[in-house]
C-alpha cells in the first residue's frame, strides 16, 4: 500500500482556562495519501477544524496538544521549531479558511499577498513572482488578472475573494491544502464554481485534499474517503460510497436520514437525531454519542467504545442494507 | 375562490444611495421589482434567490419593516401598504417573523419566558401569561425549565424554537421565516424543520418561508418562487418547479447543488453558471440574467420580459425557454 502523505496518530487537543482542562479534539489518528481528497464531517463542535488548524500549527494559545504526533512524509511536524514549521507552512501544507474576507489582509493588495508567499517559499525574484502571481490568478479564473493583482481584498465579491485565497494556498505548490468550510459564506451557484476549481486545481498540481464540511452533498460529490467527527473523535471512517450506502455508527446514519434531499419528493420523511450536539465543555462517559443514540445500552454510558476496523461503537449497524441501495 | 391571504402587487422597493456633502441622492438600488405574488391560506410558500436577490428585503416590506416604493400589499383583502400607527396594529398582531440568528434575535438579558411573554404583554394578553408561555414551549417542544434560562444558556435549536414560540405567541396566520434554520447544524435543522411543518397543520399556518438552501425549501413548501436580482423569475409547485424547471436561472440553481448520493455525483457532469450576480445599482438591461444565461438571445438583451400568468401557475420571466429541449430535466 501507498505510504500515507499525513499521518496523525492519537492526537488530543486540550483547551485550558481558569485552571479548567476540557479535551476537544481526543485521541485522533487517520492518515491522508498522496493526491486524495479526504472529508472530514461533524456538526459544530466536533473539534474538526481544530484538527485541522493543529496541522497547520495554528492553535491559539489556550490550546495545547497534550499528545499524538503528525507525521508528514516522515517528520513529526509536532516536534519541528517554530521557524521551520513556519517555513513549512505553504510549501508543503497550505490552508483556504471559509471567511475570505477576514483572512486576506485588507490594507495590502491582492497581488502583493500572492507574490509574498511565492518570494517567500520559492525564493524567486520580485518581476518572476509577480509572473507567477498572473498565472495564478488566471489558473483560478480571475479575468483580468494584471490589473486585479493592484487591487484590494474589497474590491473583490465573495467568490472572487475566494479563489484568491486558492491562488495563495497553490502559490508554493503544496503537497496538501486544508480548505476549512470553503464554500459555507457562498452562493450555491458560486460554491459549483469554487468547488470544481479546487478539484482541478488539487488533481492539476498533485496535492490532497483535506475537506473539512458539514455539507454531505459536497462530501458526496467531491471526496474519496470521509472521517465522521463526532464531539472530538472520529466515530466512523470509509470511503464515500460506505459512509453514505453502508453507514455502520449510529450517528453517521443518524445524519444521513436528517437531511433533506433535492431528488427526494415531500413525502420523504425526515428522521432527525434526538437531541443536541454535545457540548464539548460537558464531560459525557461512555460513548460521547450515547444521549442522543437509538441503540443505546448500558455498556455505552460506562465504556468508552475503541476506534477499530474503522468504527468507534460498541454496537454498530449491521450491514443488511446493502441491499436496499 | 377563496381570497388570498396575502396578494403582493406590483411591489417595487428602491433604496436610495445619497453622496457628497450636499448627499444628494445619486442613484437607486433596485432591490425589489415589480414583484407579484399570491398566498393562499394554509400553504407554504418559499422564496429562493442567491444572496443579493431582494428576498429578505421582500419579506421585511412584508413585515413591513421597510416600505414600498410602488405597489402593494394586501392582507386578507386590505390594503395594508401605506398603514401607519394605530391603524397598522391589528396586522401586526396577525403576522409574525422568524428570523436566522436566534442569538442576535432574542434579548441577552431576558430569560426565556419574559422574551415571550412581553409579547402577550404588548399585544394585551389577559389571564395568566406564564401558564400560556408553558403552553407555547410545549407546542414548540421545549420544557417548562427553559422558562426561566437566558438564551446564552441554551443551544442554538433550544434558541431557535424560542424564537418559534415567540412568534406563536399572537396567534399569528401568517409566520415569515426568513433563513429560520440556515444558522443551524444538521441534525437540529431537521427537527427544527419537522416542528415547522407540524405547527403549520396543527395551527392552520401560512409561512411565507425564505432560504437559500434549495433542498430545505423543497421540502417545506406548497409552492415556491425564485428570485433573481429583484426579481421574481420562476413560480410554481415545488414539485413542478423542482422536476421541471423552466428557468434558465432555476435550472442552473438546481443543478448547482450536489446531493449526498456519491455514485451518481461523482458522474453528474453539470455546467456551473459563469459569473457573478450582477450589482442591483447597475442591473444589465433587457432581462437581467442575459450576461449569464446560457440560452440568451438577441431580444433578451433590450428587451425585459415579464413573467407568464398561466392556468396551470407554472409561471416564468424568461423569452427562450420554450427553446429549451423539453425532454430535459
Amino acid at each position: 500500500m501507498e505510504r500515507p502523505l499525513l499521518e496523525i496518530s492519537n492526537l488530543s487537543i486540550v483547551h485550558s482556562a481558569e485552571g479548567v482542562e476540557t479535551t476537544l479534539v481526543d485521541d485522533l489518528s487517520y492518515s491522508v495519501f498522496p493526491g486524495e481528497t479526504l472529508a472530514i464531517v461533524g456538526e459544530s463542535g466536533s473539534g474538526k477544524s481544530l484538527s485541522s488548524l493543529a496541522i497547520m500549527g495554528l492553535l491559539s494559545h489556550e490550546l495545547r496538544i497534550t499528545e499524538g504526533s503528525m507525521n508528514f512524509e516522515g517528520v513529526d511536524l509536532l516536534t519541528l521549531p517554530d521557524e521551520e514549521m513556519r517555513q513549512r507552512r505553504g510549501r508543503d501544507v497550505s490552508m483556504v479558511f471559509q471567511e475570505p474576507m477576514t483572512s486576506l489582509n485588507p490594507v495590502r493588495n491582492i497581488g502583493s499577498q500572492i507574490t509574498e508567499s511565492i518570494q517567500e517559499n520559492l525564493g524567486l525574484s520580485r518581476t518572476e513572482a509577480r509572473n507567477r502571481a498572473i498565472d495564478l490568478l488566471k489558473e483560478v479564473g480571475v479575468a483580468d488578472a494584471d490589473r486585479r493583482m493592484r487591487q484590494y481584498p474589497h474590491h473583490f465579491s465573495g467568490g472572487m475573494r475566494q479563489r484568491v485565497m486558492i491562488a495563495i494556498a497553490l502559490a508554493a505548490e503544496p503537497k496538501l491544502i486544508v480548505a476549512d468550510e470553503p464554500t459555507t459564506a457562498l452562493d450555491v451557484t458560486i460554491q459549483a464554481q469554487i468547488l470544481d476549481l479546487m478539484a482541478r486545481v488539487c488533481a492539476d498540481h498533485g496535492a490532497a485534499l483535506i475537506l473539512i464540511t458539514h455539507n454531505l452533498g459536497i462530501v458526496a460529490r467531491y471526496a474519496n474517503r470521509v472521517n465522521v467527527m463526532y464531539a472530538g473523535r472520529i466515530v466512523e471512517t470509509g470511503t464515500a460510497e460506505d459512509i453514505y450506502y453502508r453507514p455502520r455508527h449510529h450517528y453517521t446514519k443518524g445524519l444521513l436520514s436528517s437531511i433533506p434531499r433535492l431528488d427526494q419528493s415531500r413525502e420523504h420523511l425526515l428522521r432527525p437525531i434526538w437531541g443536541n450536539p454535545a457540548d464539548p465543555f460537558v464531560p459525557i462517559s461512555g460513548c460521547r454519542f450515547h444521549p442522543r443514540c437509538p441503540a443505546l445500552h448500558p455498556k455505552c454510558k460506562s465504556e468508552r467504545p475503541l476506534f477499530s476496523d474503522q468504527l468507534a461503537c460498541h454496537f454498530p449497524l449491521l450491514i443488511k442494507e446493502k441491499v436496499e441501495c | 375562490m377563496k381570497q388570498p391571504i396575502l396578494r403582493i402587487e406590483d411591489l417595487s422597493v428602491r433604496y436610495p444611495v445619497y453622496k457628497g456633502f450636499l448627499q444628494r441622492q445619486v442613484a437607486q438600488i433596485k432591490a425589489v421589482e415589480k414583484v407579484t405574488l399570491t398566498l393562499k391560506r394554509g400553504e407554504a410558500f418559499g422564496l429562493v434567490g442567491e444572496s443579493g436577490c431582494g428576498k429578505t428585503t421582500l419579506a421585511r416590506t412584508v413585515l413591513r419593516l421597510v416600505n414600498a416604493t410602488e405597489g402593494s400589499i394586501w392582507f386578507e383583502g386590505e390594503n395594508i401598504t401605506n398603514l401607519d400607527g394605530a391603524a397598522l396594529a391589528p396586522y401586526r398582531k396577525r403576522v409574525a417573523a422568524v428570523f436566522q440568528d436566534p442569538f442576535s434575535s432574542l434579548n441577552p438579558r431576558m430569560r426565556a419566558g419574559n422574551i415571550i411573554a412581553e409579547v402577550l404583554g404588548v399585544h394585551g394578553f389577559e389571564g395568566d401569561a406564564k401558564c400560556r408561555v408553558i403552553e407555547l414551549f410545549d407546542l414548540c417542544g421545549l420544557s417548562e425549565r427553559f422558562f426561566d434560562l437566558y438564551p446564552h444558556q441554551m443551544s442554538g435549536g433550544q434558541r431557535q424554537r424560542v424564537g418559534i414560540a415567540r412568534a406563536l405567541a399572537i396567534e399569528p396566520d401568517l409566520i415569515v421565516c426568513d433563513e429560520a434554520v440556515s444558522a443551524l447544524d444538521v441534525s437540529i435543522q431537521a427537527q427544527i424543520i419537522n416542528l415547522l411543518e407540524e405547527l403549520r397543520v396543527r395551527l392552520n399556518l401560512t409561512y411565507l418561508f425564505i432560504g437559500h438552501d434549495l433542498s430545505i425549501v423543497r421540502h417545506l413548501c406548497d409552492r415556491v418562487a425564485v428570485m433573481y436580482l429583484g426579481r421574481v423569475v420562476e413560480v410554481a409547485n415545488s414539485e413542478e418547479l423542482f422536476s421541471k424547471p423552466q428557468h434558465p436561472y432555476t435550472r442552473a440553481l438546481i443543478e448547482a447543488v450536489p446531493n449526498p448520493d456519491p455514485k451518481s455525483e461523482v458522474t453528474r457532469e453539470f455546467v456551473a453558471l459563469n459569473g457573478e450576480v450582477p450589482s442591483p445599482l447597475n442591473p444589465p438591461t433587457g432581462c437581467v440574467f442575459h450576461p449569464r444565461c446560457p440560452i440568451a438571445i438577441n431580444k433578451c438583451c433590450s428587451l425585459e420580459p415579464t413573467i407568464t400568468n398561466s392556468q396551470s401557475g407554472h409561471d416564468v420571466a424568461c423569452h427562450a425557454f420554450t427553446l429549451l429541449p423539453k425532454d430535459e430535466k
